[in-house]
């Protein structure tokens, strides 16, 4: 029964490693499907029968999505070529977003013994990545590590922005990035051919085009700047104290009358004048307070800084690099500057601000813009911004305050652009001069005070821990209910880390309090981190 | 108006003998049904065959110089239905959808056609949503293939094939008085091939002449004795003929030598799988010549018992490719070997898995694996060492899932960014959801939404809680699923049951989930179909008493107040709020032509746009948690006293006023802001906006000169 042909071992067909394989993953909308048909346009032209074939349905809806190629040299027969790409089988990967190409990583679609990647670079955020209230963006450089680890050929950057540079999409730029790969053996001609005879927008097309060929012949990669600046942390870690500023950048200057200048001068000296790691930090928050109300609240700030100093260099600071000063420098600006209406009018009715809008919306000449703000006051607002006895009367009567709301309490939209709405903003943005006898601003300052004086009793004691609890000021910021929120969320981390007081992994279960405290709006981590915490410290339930 | 236009496309279809067709495969059978005399055809969109309502759509014109009928059916039941007009005559009719979902709503009347019989050849060309890109449960059309005895058709995925199998499907259904099914997989509906066209030709006899002369013949009615007799004819008479047929034409192909130690038995469809894995064994050349023998089922229900057995004479094992379970094809041939006494070794879901697509990969170990085991000898270099790539680097911590979402600008947003914010004072509700891109709030930043049982189905899935207690059920169904069914099954069945839920209508004008197709409340002006039916008029048609239309979904203040009050009010019967705004992504394909047209031409036209401020905006995210628009995105400020990134709109807002709306409503900040660009505003107007920004400007210049401030935001 068994005169069956025995099978000669034999290797693949040779003409096998003629199939060039090429899969796009893409995120939906990006005109994956475009890239696609040029692709095909691009083969069948240069003599190669081609095989195109994609997923569509409802992953086109901003989900991540796949398109495959595969194409031989023309023959009289037709070859037989898979429908979908195959894990350690892909020749050109491209990916049409960082994330994306990290994607392709993890489903094996790029082997380091024969795939070239040509990823963009940027990032498309994922709703995941957004709704984390600290820092939730995902770590473009780990997938740049594994890109360069797992590709035979590595070639990224910001496909993105250069397209957008030239007035086109990113199609044109990913195409122009494979041609330049030179990856596929097509003279860049035909590919040019191909975008003009797609006939939509072709010169800005051929410049986007032009530009990623040119980058990636040039075998461009990724920077780690542009990798950082795509995504500043990893999710779910805590970035440095201090953020990079970048080292070049000129300070920002400050504008205003010549004699307010040279008040202001003298106070930049005294800050410059601050140990090497507190200063860039205490200069932005300088800027930050006298823009925000006058130079001497500047020097105010300076005051407390030159204390805060004074007891973090008899607590040994300067061998911890002045890290407690620093911190304080970083935070007590945030604090001092709190968001009221006062300053959210400033900020709306600033000089420049209408260049700012029409730089952002491209406005070309001669068209006008009308600039809504979206507003929604409430009683507690307006009594923040009362003379500070006035206001707490008025909040004394819990019928009074109802009858204020009623009246007050509705969403208002204001134009801008017009006399009078920018008038009635104008006002309210000239409240700053009173502001501190407002009611807000003397509980402002006695929560700083309360928060500060924690922090420095342990600055003797445990200098990392003292450190750590300024650093919980970070979790308070946001309006009305989001900033009540955070406010509850600083209480639970301070209180938490009055329990681990002591201890000598308190500074560790502080900053992972205020870890857990960033990741979820309503808190959630926070709660199992304090029950965590109770769980071992001798004050059981709090 | 469709998401994609194949007008262009459309053209190609009337080319005749001697040409080459190129495109997609889709628009591929399209043609086909044309150069086969079709009388009519009709269907229902959805993933992956809504292109190939599309392009019905767009070619009525053509089939209507050919004196076809084509019918946008309302739902895939209706469009089976239709199929009754080949029951009687000899009319050739086709009809479309998505499966399994659609041969699920569709089944009642495929039964019955099964029952009856056909006379003139009738067609289901069902798209086969299964593995990656899928949107529904993973199951079989060859289920409701078995049990109506309806022949499947499961052809190799290439344009001259499938092009054939249109052909031959209509033959055998002629030739067996069967219905046949044509099952095309996601991946085939959208490959891009070429064919030899040949001439399109008229039906012999159109539905228009039929109308005429009106026949009919009650053995072929469903009704008792004839029903008994139905069965019977299935099995003795139809199935036979088809047999015949599917052997007499060689439906089925043979590839390879025809002796070999070991042969594999496969699905039509799997054919470019298989070659794919056998050339990568070194088993196969590129254009698939192979030393394995192959028996490729492009026919895979009825089996051909005779054709079966011959290939397996002389071999030692036979692999069965199927993909997808139960392995019906399996264990009919398992069956047909054991009931012939033969003792070929039969491979399958053991060497191959159970459940799950037949990827590259698991087609290539499936295959190894079976050769291995009953051809190790014989093995080729590759497979006996094979070379496996390195393990493959983790960043399953770091890449995010992308499910997906909302479009920009959708209407769809603030309808849930309201009831989130309802669910904020009153806690969560039942919640039942349908069909549609509704469905995406159940992902985050939403997570709203519960079940959902099928489409038009939402609010009946709540049924069970129609009696009420103290918090109401809430569900959601989508314009698309009102119309399928919804009308009845879940909105005249809440009103019958006396239901105390709250049902939200999503109407965005379209069909959006399954490319924008019109329906009956479409606001679009359509030749051809009959549009602008109200859905509250609908509503009121069938006793619903408490009917809420919102005009404009963004008003999410609006849109919470009505959801309060109809979870509120103590009226007695279904609640119902209409909440209707125009899908973006079709209103942008239909306005940004004619915007920028006007423009051009010097009219006057305000386009919105959102921005941030970034100094004013704290980076807490709130705005995130009610949005998810991909446009509303992060960026980091260049300001070393932050640690977190803040709000950033990007180029591709649509001005929605979503982000607007929503800071009013949650009260969550004041950093938004809209700017609407008025191109070729008027004369008078540019004097008023010159004027007033000259006292702006003096009021800026006035404070600037007595302050210090920051030259980024001065």
């Amino acid at each position: 029964m068994n005169q069956a042909v025995t099978l000669d071992a034999k290797s693949p067909d040779p003409r096998l490693g003629q199939v060039l394989k090429l899969a796009v993953m893409a995120v939906g909308g990006q005109g994956g499907g475009v890239l696609t048909n040029w692709i095909i346009d691009l083969a069948e032209r240069n003599g190669y029968a081609a095989q195109a074939t994609s997923v569509a349905g409802v992953a086109q809806r901003t989900g991540a999505t796949i398109y495959y190629v595969e194409m031989l040299p023309e023959s009289d027969r037709q070859p037989v070529f898979a429908l979908a790409p195959a894990e350690g089988d892909v020749d050109i990967l491209i990916a049409a977003e960082m994330m994306e190409a990290g994607r392709a990583i993890m489903r094996g679609f790029v082997t380091p013994d024969r795939t070239t990647l040509i990823a963009s670079s940027h990032r498309a955020l994922a709703v995941s990545e957004k709704i984390v209230p600290g820092t939730g963006l995902a770590d473009s450089r780990a997938v740049a590590k594994a890109a360069e680890e797992s590709a035979a050929k590595f070639v990224a950057f910001d496909m993105e922005a250069m397209a957008r540079d030239a007035g086109s999409v990113i199609s044109a730029s990913l195409f122009g990035a494979l041609a330049g790969s030179g990856t596929l053996p097509f003279p860049a001609e035909t590919y040019r051919e191909t975008i003009r005879a797609s006939g939509r927008g072709v010169d800005a097309s051929l410049a986007a085009f032009e530009a990623a060929r040119e980058a990636a012949a040039a075998g461009r990669t990724p920077t780690t700047t542009e990798l950082t600046e795509a995504a500043p942390e990893p999710g779910g870690v805590l970035p440095p104290a201090a953020t990079p500023v970048h080292e070049d950048a000129d300070p920002e200057r400050m504008v205003g009358p010549d004699a307010m200048l040279s008040e202001w001068e003298a106070l930049t000296d005294r800050a410059k004048a601050l140990p090497e790691p507190v200063v860039p930090l205490a200069q932005a928050g300088l800027r930050k307070l006298v823009d925000y109300q006058d130079v001497a609240y500047g020097r105010e700030y300076l005051d407390r800084l030159d204390a805060i100093l004074a007891r973090d260099r008899a607590a040994g600071g300067e061998a911890q690099g002045f890290d407690f000063t620093a911190n304080a420098a970083k935070y007590l600006a945030t604090a001092m500057a709190y968001d009221d209406i006062p300053r959210v009018a400033d900020l709306k009715t600033r000089k420049g601000r209408f260049e700012r809008i029409n730089d952002e919306m491209r406005a070309p000449d001669g068209t006008l813009v009308h600039v809504t703000e979206y507003m929604h006051p409430r009683a507690e607002e307006a009594i923040s911004v009362m003379p500070a006895r006035l206001g707490a009367w008025v909040e004394a009567r819990p019928h009074l305050v109802s009858a204020l709301d009623r009246a007050i309490n509705r969403g208002r939209r204001l134009r801008t652009d017009r006399l009078a709405g920018f008038a009635m903003l104008y006002v309210v943005a000239g409240l700053r001069k009173r502001r501190r006898g407002m009611l807000r601003h003397g509980r402002e300052m006695a929560h700083i005070e309360t928060w500060l004086d924690t922090a420095l009793g342990r600055l003797d004691t445990d200098y990392a821990h003292a450190t750590e609890t300024l650093k919980i000021r970070r979790l308070i910021k946001g309006y009305s209910d989001t900033h009540a929120r955070g406010l509850a969320k600083f209480d639970k981390v301070m209180s938490g880390a009055t329990l681990v007081e002591g201890r000598d992994d308190a500074a560790d279960w502080t900053a992972r309090l205020i870890t857990a405290a960033l990741k979820a709006p309503q808190g959630e981590a926070l709660d199992g981190a304090l029950q965590t915490i109770r769980s071992f410290t001798t004050a059981g339930e709090a | 108006m469709a998401e994609r236009s194949f007008k262009k496309e459309v053209e190609q279809l009337r080319i005749g003998a001697g040409e080459t067709f190129r495109g997609e495969g889709i628009l591929a059978i399209t043609k086909a049904l044309l150069e086969n005399g079709v009388g009519y055809v009709g269907g229902y969109q959805g993933a992956p065959i809504s292109h190939l309502m599309d392009v019905l759509a767009d070619a009525e014109e053509l089939m209507g110089e050919l004196g076809i009928r084509f019918e946008a059916n309302a739902s895939e039941a209706a469009a089976a239905a239709m199929l009754a007009a080949s029951v009687h005559y000899p009319i050739r009719g086709a009809v479309t959808f998505k499966s399994t979902v659609g041969t699920n709503v569709a089944s009642d009347a495929l039964a019955n056609l099964a029952s009856g019989g056909v006379n003139g050849g009738a067609l289901i060309i069902v798209g086969e949503d299964y593995g990656e890109g899928s949107s529904i449960m993973q199951e079989r059309s060859h289920a409701f293939a078995m049990k109506s005895q309806i022949w499947l058709l499961d052809p190799r995925p290439n344009l001259p094939s499938i092009t054939d199998a249109v052909r031959q499907g209509f033959e055998l259904s002629e030739a067996s008085n069967t219905p046949v099914m044509l099952q095309l997989r996601i991946r085939c509906c959208h490959v891009h091939g070429a064919f030899e066209a040949k001439d399109n030709v008229p039906p012999p006899l159109t539905v228009r002449e039929a109308l005429s002369s009106p026949q009919r013949d009650t053995s072929r009615i469903v009704l008792p004795p004839a029903s008994f007799q139905h069965e019977k004819q299935k099995i003795e008479v139809r199935w036979p003929a088809a047999v015949d047929y599917i052997k007499d034409n060689k439906l089925n192909e043979f590839f390879g030598p025809e002796q070999g130690k070991v042969g594999i038995v496969l699905q039509g469809g799997m054919y470019n799988g298989v070659i794919r894995a056998l050339q990568r064994l070194g088993l196969a050349d590129v254009y698939g010549d192979t030393e394995i023998p192959l028996y490729c089922l492009n026919v895979t229900y009825p089996l051909v018992d005779d054709e079966f057995l011959a290939f397996c004479e002389g071999k030692d094992a036979v692999l069965i490719v199927e993909e997808g379970q139960p392995d019906h094809i399996e264990q009919s041939l398992r069956s047909i070997l054991h009931k012939a006494g033969h003792g070929v070794k039969v491979a399958g879901k053991d060497v191959l898995p159970m459940a799950g697509e037949y990827t590259g990969q698991v087609m290539l170990d499936g295959l190894e694996a079976f050769l291995a085991k009953y051809a190790g000898d014989t093995m080729p270099d590759r497979a006996r060492a094979p070379n496996r790539p390195g393990p493959v680097p983790d960043l399953s911590e770091v890449v995010p899932g992308r499910p997906p979402g909302f479009c920009t600008g959708c209407p769809e947003r603030p309808i849930f960014a309201a009831m989130k914010l309802v669910e904020e004072e009153t806690g969560p509700h039942q919640v039942s959801a349908d069909i549609g891109c509704h469905l995406f709030s159940i992902m985050p930043p939403f997570e709203i939404g519960g079940t959902t049982m099928g489409y038009g189905l939402g609010p009946a899935s709540n049924a069970a809680f129609d009696g009420g207690g103290e918090k109401r059920p809430i569900s959601i169904i989508g314009d698309g699923g009102f119309w399928h069914n919804g009308l009845s099954s879940s909105i005249g069945n809440a009103v019958f049951n006396k239901s105390d839920g709250v049902t939200i209508v999503v109407d965005n004008y379209y069909s959006a989930a399954t490319g924008g197709q019109d329906i009956l409340s479409s606001r679009a002006n359509n030749k051809t179909k009959a549009t602008q039916n109200p859905i509250t008029e609908a509503v009121k048609g069938v006793g619903v008493k408490w009917v809420r239309q919102i005009d404009r979904t963004y008003d999410v203040n609006k849109m919470r107040e009505t959801l309060r009050e109809a979870l509120t009010t103590d009226h007695e019967g279904p609640k119902v709020i209409v909440a209707s705004s125009e899908c973006m992504l079709n209103r942008q394909r239909r306005e940004k032509p004619l915007l920028a047209k006007a423009i051009k031409e010097g009219r006057r036209v305000e386009r919105p746009k959102f921005g941030v401020d970034e100094e004013v905006c704290t980076g807490d995210h709130a705005c995130m948690r009610l949005s998810g628009c991909p446009s509303l995105t992060l960026k980091m400020p260049d300001d070393p006293l932050r640690d977190d990134p803040i709000a950033h709109i990007d180029q591709s807002c649509v001005g929605c006023g979503n982000c607007g709306e929503v800071a009013d409503a949650a009260i969550l900040c004041p950093s938004f802001y809209q700017a609407d660009l008025v191109h070729n505003p008027k004369p008078m107007e540019t004097r008023m906006a010159r004027w007033q920004r000259r006292a702006i400007d003096w009021l800026q210049e006035r404070r600037a000169g007595k302050r210090l401030a920051r030259e980024a935001v001065r």
